[in-house]
């Protein structure tokens, strides 16, 4: 529901006056079906199903460009990371699973990245 | 006792639809005081003004309270229509039931009940009113221009036209402002110097303007029609009177590590400069910040040079003392920092511009001679990507949060004209809207797309970069075809948002006029009184207003000169009688209200009273009428309740807060 | 002067250096950290979900013991400082956030932000001053050509961090200069390198690390410091290009004599 990622993201997606900074500035822009400047409105339409089953919730890289350079305080990465804790907080949603992990370590890899993964990826 | 009259307007169905305006008549008619009262659809029109006037003479009345509009609105009509049935104007109250009651509330009981309370408060006020009579002042028959930009230059030579004295004061060595940096103008590409400068002479030339360049207001006090202004007259070390504008000292300023500003610091000048040629007054001026002889005592090859003899190293600040009886305001605006939107690499790479740049770099007289050249290699670019609306239109701390206005008309100009002169450079324009709302601006921006093949992009621009090859990589969104843009361009054109002048707040609080949360001086009204300041005697011309392009500021310029005009060419002021006064038996002379008052209208006699037979000497308050705004901040600061305020005295004001509670 | 200082996991385990010389340079320069006693994960991302309250709690945890000791907490690694500093943001302003981590954690005393959360170099900016630091370098590291590479954490968003200016940074510079080198500006200093994408998507991890690396190398750089371990293993180990990348640390210790 559109009212519940507007309270999970703290953002009122009205405030967006599509100019598409964040899509401009946006480093996964490239890896994404729904890009980040459709967000908001999609939010608004309430077109939440899309967003839910979109790729894009796992490519954000919450860089936080887009929330810095946005003009009108929108800050779509609290839209997305809202869609994707939605996801994430239903029983057995998730991208990424612990029987995964072992086959993409190597030595070198922070203890930060796994962390950082699951966090992001799953509950 | 008073006799009374109720009116209660309707104002059609603004008030009628949320108020019971028969309720509110029926509740109000055993008021105290209260011998008339009746309703009406338009209190306001000649057949309502009629209905009040009949009343009064019928009734006898000495008091009227009128139910409708904010006193900003009407309250001027309704004191006219009782002096005219020969009541005394302020025995005329106003219970704003509209703005105040119908128009916020949804309620009607609700609104019913407040619109009584309201009504009751003013009869109890029209209870304790007393007739006053209005003082008179003079008017000085010479206006202030504040500003020599082209909004400046016309106000001053519409008033001058129309036969009254007009002082312009410039803060830097010549007028012509931010007009005369530009080289062409929307829609019709005419030169700005060719329409600009003939004005500026004209102003140099006119019999009734004299011009205080490199000068500023230092302070300023009185009131409307009764203006003392101090004027700084900086010390620009050459003689205005001798100095002939040959430009030989300017050439041969050995000083010259210091950027030009009247071109955007693209190139330097020398300490000793002229800002362009067709400068007035066409004098030279040194900046004794940058001047070797300034620094170290030597050099003084400027003095030398000087056949006029025109140099005076010991030339100091002068101080003009003036009045005037109007004061216009143009201080006109400035390109707001850029720095802070770094991602565009402004700060970082000499390719990365404002618009306001390319106008010099664009021009004839500027740092290129007018051949369009990246600066970082004086090369000729094969690509040109514009940037709109950077730092207008946002919500956060590094934007304004209003439209430019500008912009998209000019980067329209920038772009055409780039293609018109060089057909082999590629123009990109990122945009969010273009906005052409003015004649033939939409059909000038087609142009631009149809005819010149100019790229449109909707969409921002992300970050821009410098790439292997030394050019600029800059990396934005289509938004119409949703796809990444990724442009190598050799310059990038940033459309800053504009912003009031630095030092207008300065301004303001000199002359008590208000300003917005953005710096633009505030009107006082938005649609009906748009070229006046809410401080009488103060008005607005160009974009210290807010944003606006040269045909706007021209007429706003124009505007405001007929209203000083219309000032100057009266004789005698009529001045506000709800003026304060102290009492003698209760002031004790402790100078609070001297402190708080914010005109200087309050000073100190030493008087003798008669306090119940007790003859002493008293040190005692004593109002300047003249001064006195009538804010009331006295009245409520006064410790012992010695201060009042005619026509809101605090007798006046407890009764009304007593009907309230009731 | 004595600190708090909060390591986190992979200064501890796979970014052992940047911990090391962070503590050794420290000490050169008369300063005390103190480890935060039985610290927990931060948990390596902030939770931008303005209703997650369990993820905040290892963070608060850290902060109360600061406070305990009235010292300032120092950080190193990019990821912790972003979400301890955050999580100090919201117990100082969010009155829902700070009710609701209290009830939680029944501290014997309410923790309402009141520690002072400084990364390692803002403590050399701030609380020592790059010209200090330049009067204790004993080893400048004169022509060394290095390019500072913040990354996203330290610097957004600003209205949070209040670390620099997030589009025209100057503190790393400062720092190199400070230490004897040449700082190199750079446009991609403050892009992201893709770090967190190199568990599910190495190629894109990898496009994004050679674009600053590349961004860098163009404008003569010959080698990079960064503060975060993911983006240092990002830089080094996903990008094609070839320049050494080190913790600021590190370098600091170099320049001071200690490494």
């Amino acid at each position: 529901m559109s009212e519940d990622i507007i309270a999970i993201s703290g953002i009122n997606p009205r405030q967006c006056m599509k100019c598409g900074k964040c899509s401009a500035t946006c480093p996964a822009f490239e890896e994404m079906d729904i890009h980040p400047h459709q967000f908001a409105s999609m939010v608004v339409e309430g077109r939440i199903d899309e967003l839910l089953a979109s790729e894009s919730i796992w490519k954000c890289l919450s860089c936080f460009a887009c929330v810095e350079r946005c003009p009108r305080s929108v800050e779509p990465a609290k839209l997305i990371e809202a869609v994707r804790v939605s996801v994430l907080r239903e029983r057995g949603g998730s991208f990424l699973s612990p029987d995964e992990i072992p086959a993409k370590l190597d030595p070198e890899l922070p203890s930060q990245a796994i962390a950082a993964a699951f966090r992001k990826y799953r509950k | 006792m008073q006799r009374i009259g109720v009116f209660v307007c309707w104002c059609g169905s603004n008030i009628a639809a949320t108020v019971d305006v028969d309720a509110v008549v029926e509740a109000v008619k055993n008021e105290p005081g209260v011998c008339h009262a009746q309703n009406y659809q338009y209190m306001c029109s000649e057949a309502g003004q009629g209905l009040i006037k009949n009343a009064i003479k019928e009734h006898n009345l000495t008091g009227i309270v009128v139910c409708s509009c904010s006193p900003r609105m009407h309250e001027a009509t309704f004191r006219k229509t009782a002096e005219q049935a020969g009541l005394n104007p302020y025995m005329v109250e106003i219970a704003n039931i509209r703005e105040h009651c119908s128009w916020i509330h949804k309620d009607k009981k609700e609104a019913t009940e407040k619109a009584v309370i309201l009504a009751r408060a003013a009869i109890a006020k029209v209870n304790l009113n007393t007739p006053l009579r209005p003082g008179e002042s003079m008017v000085t028959k010479r206006a202030l221009v504040i500003g020599g930009g082209i909004a400046g230059i016309q106000s001053a030579l519409d008033i001058a036209d129309a036969g009254y004295p007009v002082d312009i004061v410039e803060k830097s060595p010549t007028i012509g402002g931010k007009m005369a940096q530009l080289d062409k103008t929307f829609p019709t590409l005419d030169c700005a110097a060719c329409i600009l400068t003939p004005k500026m002479v004209e102003a140099a030339q006119h019999p009734n303007i004299n011009i205080y360049s490199y000068s500023e207001v230092e302070a300023v006090t009185g009131f409307v029609g009764n203006f003392d202004v101090k004027i700084k007259k900086k010390a620009r070390f050459v003689d205005e009177k001798k100095c002939t504008g040959c430009a030989v000292c300017t050439a041969k300023c050995p000083s010259r590590k210091g950027g030009n500003e009247f071109n955007c610091n693209l190139d330097n000048r020398g300490a000793i400069y002229i800002p362009f040629a067709q400068a007035v007054p066409n004098v030279a001026c040194i900046d004794s910040t940058r001047c070797i002889h300034f620094k170290t005592g030597k050099c003084g090859i400027c003095e030398k040079s000087c056949s006029a003899g025109a140099v005076n190293f010991d030339q100091k600040d002068e101080i003009i003392e003036q009045k005037y009886g109007a004061i216009v305001v143009a201080t006109g605006f400035q390109i707001s920092d850029v720095t802070k939107f770094d991602e565009f690499q402004y700060t970082k790479h000499p390719d990365v511009i404002t618009s306001l740049e390319l106008e010099r770099i664009m021009n004839a007289a500027g740092p290129t001679k007018g051949t369009l050249l990246r600066m970082s290699n004086k090369e000729h670019p094969k690509d040109i990507v514009f940037i709109q609306c950077v730092g207008s239109r946002g919500n956060t701390c590094r934007d304004k949060t209003y439209c430019s206005k500008i912009c998209c008309m000019y980067t329209a100009k920038h772009a055409m004209l780039i293609r018109e002169k060089y057909p082999d450079v590629n123009v990109h324009v990122f945009y969010i809207d273009v906005r052409t709302p003015g004649k033939n601006f939409d059909e000038f921006y087609r142009r631009a797309v149809e005819q010149y093949n100019v790229d449109y992009i909707k969409g921002m621009v992300g970050k821009v970069w410098e790439n292997e090859e030394g050019r600029l990589t800059v990396q934005g969104v289509d938004l119409l075809s949703n796809r990444r843009i990724m442009l190598d361009t050799d310059m990038v054109v940033l459309a800053a948002a504009i912003e009031p002048s630095e030092g207008v707040r300065n301004i303001a609080t000199m002359l008590t006029a208000s300003i917005d949360t953005n710096d633009f001086l505030t009107e006082a009204h938005p649609k009906l009184r748009p070229v006046e300041s809410p401080t009488a005697g103060v008005f607005l011309s160009g974009v210290c207003q807010g944003p606006k392009d040269i045909p706007e500021t021209v007429s706003q310029a124009g505007a405001a000169a007929v209203k000083v005009v219309g000032l100057l060419a009266k004789d005698k002021l009529v001045t506000s009688p709800c003026t304060a006064n102290a009492n003698e038996l209760m002031c004790n002379g402790c100078s609070t209200c001297e402190r708080v008052c914010p005109y200087g209208a309050i000073d100190y006699i030493d008087k003798e009273v008669n306090d119940h037979g007790k003859r002493e000497v008293r040190r005692i308050a004593r109002v300047n009428s003249a001064l006195c705004h009538g804010c009331g901040a006295c009245t409520v600061a006064c410790p012992s309740g010695a201060m009042d305020l005619q026509g809101f005295s605090n007798r006046q004001i407890m009764a009304e807060v007593d009907a309230i509670c009731k | 002067m004595t600190y708090s200082y909060f390591p986190g996991c992979t200064l501890k385990t796979k970014a052992k250096d940047l911990d090391d010389f962070g503590k050794k340079s420290a000490e050169a320069l008369g300063i005390t950290l103190e480890e935060v006693q039985d610290w927990q994960c931060c948990g390596a991302v902030y939770p931008l979900a303005a209703d997650e309250i369990a993820t905040k709690l290892s963070s608060v945890r850290a902060l109360a013991y600061a406070k305990e000791k009235s010292q300032p907490l120092v950080t190193i690694c990019s990821a912790c400082h972003h979400v301890i500093k955050r999580v100090n943001n919201d117990m100082q302003s969010k009155e829902d956030i700070r009710t609701r981590v209290n009830n939680y954690l029944g501290l014997d005393e309410a923790y309402n932000g009141e520690t002072e959360v400084i990364h390692y170099l803002e403590m050399l900016r701030d609380k020592i001053g790059f010209d200090e630091l330049k009067k204790k370098v004993v080893n400048p590291l004169k022509g060394r050509k290095i390019a500072a590479y913040y990354g996203c954490m330290l610097l957004r968003p600003n209205k949070e961090m209040q670390f620099d200016d997030p589009e025209n940074p100057t503190i790393m510079e400062d720092f190199i200069r400070a230490i004897g080198a040449e700082p190199i500006l750079y446009a991609f200093r403050n892009e992201c390198c893709g770090g967190y994408m190199t568990m599910n998507d190495k190629a894109l991890a990898s496009k994004m690390a050679d674009k600053v690396v590349n961004s860098a190398k163009i404008k003569g750089a010959g080698e990079i410091i960064t503060a975060c371990p993911l983006c240092l293993y990002n830089l080094k180990e996903n990008s094609k290009g070839d320049l050494p990348v080190y913790y600021f640390t590190e370098l600091l210790a170099e320049a001071l004599g200690v490494k």
